[in-house]
């Protein structure tokens, strides 16, 4: 208003537009992720394209790929972990194998890209400064939408013409280019919105990353059981599977998932143009006009700014092994009806059964979560260093140590009560559906804290990085356990070499529940996470701070 | 009694960057001692030295008779810090953040801390996240004041103050002085540093340009003199150590170096003074002149 009254005919006309300016913030943005987003880009479309590449050479006859796709559709633990495999051909297996990795990585780049450049700018202050210029209401958003939407494109791209490269249908890759682009927007749409709720970036970010847990969960129990399958369709990275690329494909389905984005899209943009900025949807609550008795020192501290992340991740972590752990009877019953699954189970697995195969597959999903958790907690020492709040501290009588020390104590505790409550969740879960409570829930806890130190050692990397590598720490951090992740999940899918699996912490845990309990690895691997911790502390206490 | 700040020779560099490069800094007990350099001068590095932050390559620093580096958390026991930029928990309220600070360095006076709010106006129920920069800054100073240090040491404190408040700070600081506490105050308010402090370092690019009281670094500047005279006066131009002589008919104005004020005054006696105006200089006047001379 004020642009048309003040301004000369030039500030009315790209003043007043609410989405002026829009051209320039993206590629401002542009200018400030070209590596993270090339990055991004290249590693996603290389994961797909390397896959094919092998694949071709592991199953060139159609009796092989047939083969391969029965063994998987028999196994729930992979289907819960990777979806169902679509088809018996060259594709669908291709699709199978790093299909929903690559959606749900694609996702996460839509919801990172998006919340940095709307909601964390907003939050440090820098929209402010863009904002006071002929910069239209609705210009930050549409500019981190059209970015991201165009990185999700490209990456598309890229795997539809590798894909037709690799000599696969033209079709099916065009299929499966789209849905990978179409699985990035809607995420970055659904970040949108999470941004325009809260105030904080932190928050949002958890937000639209909560519902892609959400998305993936409700498919992970829908895809191996037939009666619950209506789950998956709830989901929409449910849709993206079932747009089934190499067999089919279905085209509508893409069609739905592109009209839930823009309709997100609008919705993010209507709540953008009726707040204030830097508002949340959520008015901020007046805090508390002196400190409680416990908030003393950086113990009490850490606590004090954990306690709400910690306590949204344990009800995650409750929700997931709930729902996990209640679906694992159903996949007791598939088995108990075909003789013929039963025979490839034994074939595969030995004496521990599906379930306990189940079961040990859903642990090692939620202690990478937990590790993650972990690793995020360690990471905000690196953050308060960088941000100047690590000074305030540290100019008072705090030794370095003792600051590091309470994070790395609430990093530590939070995996052990992250991964305590995902087997007495899980235990619950089956239980009450098997009747025996109290025998599931005791030897699922104990499954679950076999996790612990290996989670712990991802953490432990963290603080050692925190320590010696300040410059590259937070890249390296997440890198470790993405890489971690993927081996540790889909590495023997994978057909990777032995001695790569056991790089990972996660190999040497015993295979609980139903293995057998060995302690000697736990020792090492608990061993090896405090020399990582005592090496990162050490070296944060003699370097200079940044 | 020892010195309270002793840096001699202390050199830091970032990569190729010589951040400080032989810089001095001595600070006795009970006195408030200005810091003064432009933007990028070595302050914010010296004081990160002087908290045990950062780690000097060379020279030495002592605080209170005792290493930084080594000593750092019963030096810092003693000491309160407010740095130039606040940054705080953005969930926190600034209460939170002020028990939380001044707690660590053995709790806050509370009847010094009501005190102190209500002299900076501060509202402690609101998250930090939603103070502005000034409101941040009275959150660190109130924390600091209130813990009742023998070392203050205060980094820019007053860059986000409104003229009210920095009266407010001024008045603090001097109850500090009364209380017999030694202030470390980084600065380039020259003003500022001009009410408050009893000595002064001047520094620029790592190094100690000058230092001494505020009296003895006058020298280095001029008086700067208007006159109205009765009759045009004589021989003025030809003076030695007078600067930007300006003459215009029984109007005098001019920069006089203070070995030539005496003979100056003669001259304008001489010639019927109506009026005088004489000013010593600011330190404006010798800040300019230590950084244009020095960078020249």
């Amino acid at each position: 208003m004020s642009a048309v009254a003040l301004g000369g005919p030039r500030a009315t006309r790209a003043g007043s537009h609410p989405l002026a300016g829009t051209g320039a913030l993206a590629r401002l943005a542009l200018r400030r992720d070209r590596i993270f987003l090339a990055i991004w880009v290249y590693a996603l479309a290389g994961s797909m394209a390397s896959t094919t590449y092998s694949y071709r050479h592991l199953f060139n006859t159609p009796a092989e790929q047939a083969a391969q796709a029965h063994g998987i559709q028999t196994n729930p633990s992979f289907v819960v972990l990777s979806g169902p495999v679509f088809g018996h051909s060259l594709g669908a297996l291709i699709v199978w194998k790093v299909g929903l990795f690559v959606f749900v990585l694609t996702a996460l780049l839509g919801v990172f890209a998006v919340v940095r450049h709307t909601r964390a700018d907003e939050e440090a202050g820098r929209l402010e400064l863009v904002g006071s210029t002929a910069v239209g209401r609705y210009a930050a958003l549409a500019a981190a939408l059209a970015v991201t939407t165009g990185a999700c494109l490209l990456i598309g791209l890229l795997i539809a013409v590798v894909q037709i490269a690799f000599g696969l249908p033209a079709a099916g890759s065009l299929a499966l280019g789209a849905a990978t682009a179409l699985a990035g927007c809607l995420f970055a749409a659904v970040a949108g919105v999470c941004a325009q709720l809260t105030e904080s970036a932190r928050t949002a970010r958890g937000m639209a990353i909560s519902v892609l847990g959400a998305a993936y969960l409700l498919r992970a129990v829908g895809d191996p059981a037939a009666r619950l399958s209506w789950l998956s369709w709830v989901s929409p990275l449910g849709w993206i599977e079932r747009v089934q690329p190499y067999a089919g494909p279905h085209w509508w389905l893409l069609l739905v998932s592109a009209a839930v984005t823009v309709v997100l899209a609008a919705a993010a943009a209507l709540l953008a143009g009726g707040r204030d900025l830097g508002a949340g949807l959520v008015p901020a609550r007046p805090g508390r006009a002196r400190a409680a008795g416990w908030l003393r020192g950086p113990l009490g501290l850490a606590w004090r700014l954990q306690r709400g992340g910690l306590a949204g991740w344990v009800l995650g972590v409750a929700a997931s092994a709930v729902v996990l752990g209640a679906a694992a009877k159903g996949i007791g019953a598939t088995l108990n009806s075909s003789p013929q699954v039963r025979a490839d189970i034994v074939r595969m697995g030995g004496q521990a059964g599906l379930v306990d195969a189940y079961l040990a597959i859903e642990f090692a999903l939620l202690s990478v979560m937990a590790a993650a958790f972990g690793v995020a907690t360690v990471l905000r020492l690196h953050a308060d260093e960088a941000e100047g709040r690590a000074e305030a501290m540290l100019a008072g009588p705090v030794g370095r140590i003792r600051w590091a020390a309470a994070e790395v104590v609430w990093a530590m505790g939070g995996i052990a009560l992250l991964m305590a409550v995902a087997g007495v969740c899980s235990g619950l879960g089956y239980g009450s559906r098997t009747g025996a409570i109290g025998t599931e829930v005791g030897r699922q806890f104990g499954a679950a804290l076999a996790q612990v130190p290996a989670a712990w050692v991802l953490a432990g990397l963290a603080v050692a990085l925190v320590g010696l590598a300040p410059r590259v720490t937070v890249a390296a951090a997440w890198t470790v356990l993405a890489v971690v992740a993927l081996v540790d999940l889909l590495g023997r899918s994978l057909g990777l070499s032995q001695w790569l699996l056991d790089l990972t912490p996660f190999a040497h845990v015993p295979a609980l529940p139903g293995g057998a309990f060995s302690a000697t690895p736990l020792i090492w691997l608990t061993v090896v996470a405090a020399g990582l911790t005592a090496a990162g502390l050490a070296a944060f206490r003699r370097r200079d701070l940044t | 009694m020892s010195a309270v700040i002793e840096v001699s020779g202390l050199r830091k560099a970032f990569g190729r960057t010589q951040a400080l490069d032989g810089l001095e800094l001595h600070v006795a007990p009970g006195e408030v001692h200005g810091f003064l350099g432009p933007n990028g001068a070595g302050k914010t590095t010296t004081i990160r030295v002087l908290l045990g932050l950062i780690r000097a390559d060379g020279g030495t620093a002592r605080l209170l008779g005792a290493d930084p580096w080594h000593e750092a958390v019963s030096l810092h026991r003693r000491l309160a810090y407010v740095p130039g930029d606040v940054t705080l928990w953005p969930n926190l309220s600034g209460g939170e953040v002020i028990d939380l600070l001044a707690g660590l360095r053995g709790g806050a006076e509370e009847k010094r801390k009501a005190v102190l709010l209500e002299k900076f106006e501060l509202d402690p129920t609101k998250k930090s996240r939603a103070y502005s920069k000034g409101n941040r800054q009275k959150v660190a100073l109130i924390a600091a004041l209130s813990a009742g240090s023998e070392l203050l040491i205060l980094d820019e404190p007053t860059s986000g103050l409104d003229p009210l408040m920095e009266a407010a700070f001024r008045e603090c600081v001097e109850d500090e002085r009364r209380d017999g506490r030694t202030v470390l105050l980084s600065s380039h308010i020259l003003s500022e540093v001009e009410a408050l402090c009893d000595r002064v370092t001047i520094i620029r690019a790592g190094r100690t340009v000058d230092s001494g009281a505020l009296a003895d670094l006058r020298h280095l500047s001029r008086t700067s003199v208007r006159a109205e005279l009765a009759r045009p006066p004589a021989g003025l131009d030809q003076l030695p150590g007078l600067h930007d002589l300006d003459v215009e008919g029984t109007r005098v104005s001019c920069q006089a170096d203070n070995s030539a004020l005496d003979e100056l005054l003669k001259r304008l006696t001489e010639a019927g003074v109506r009026s005088l105006v004489s000013q010593p200089p600011t330190l404006e006047e010798l800040f300019l002149r230590h950084y244009t001379d020095a960078g020249s």
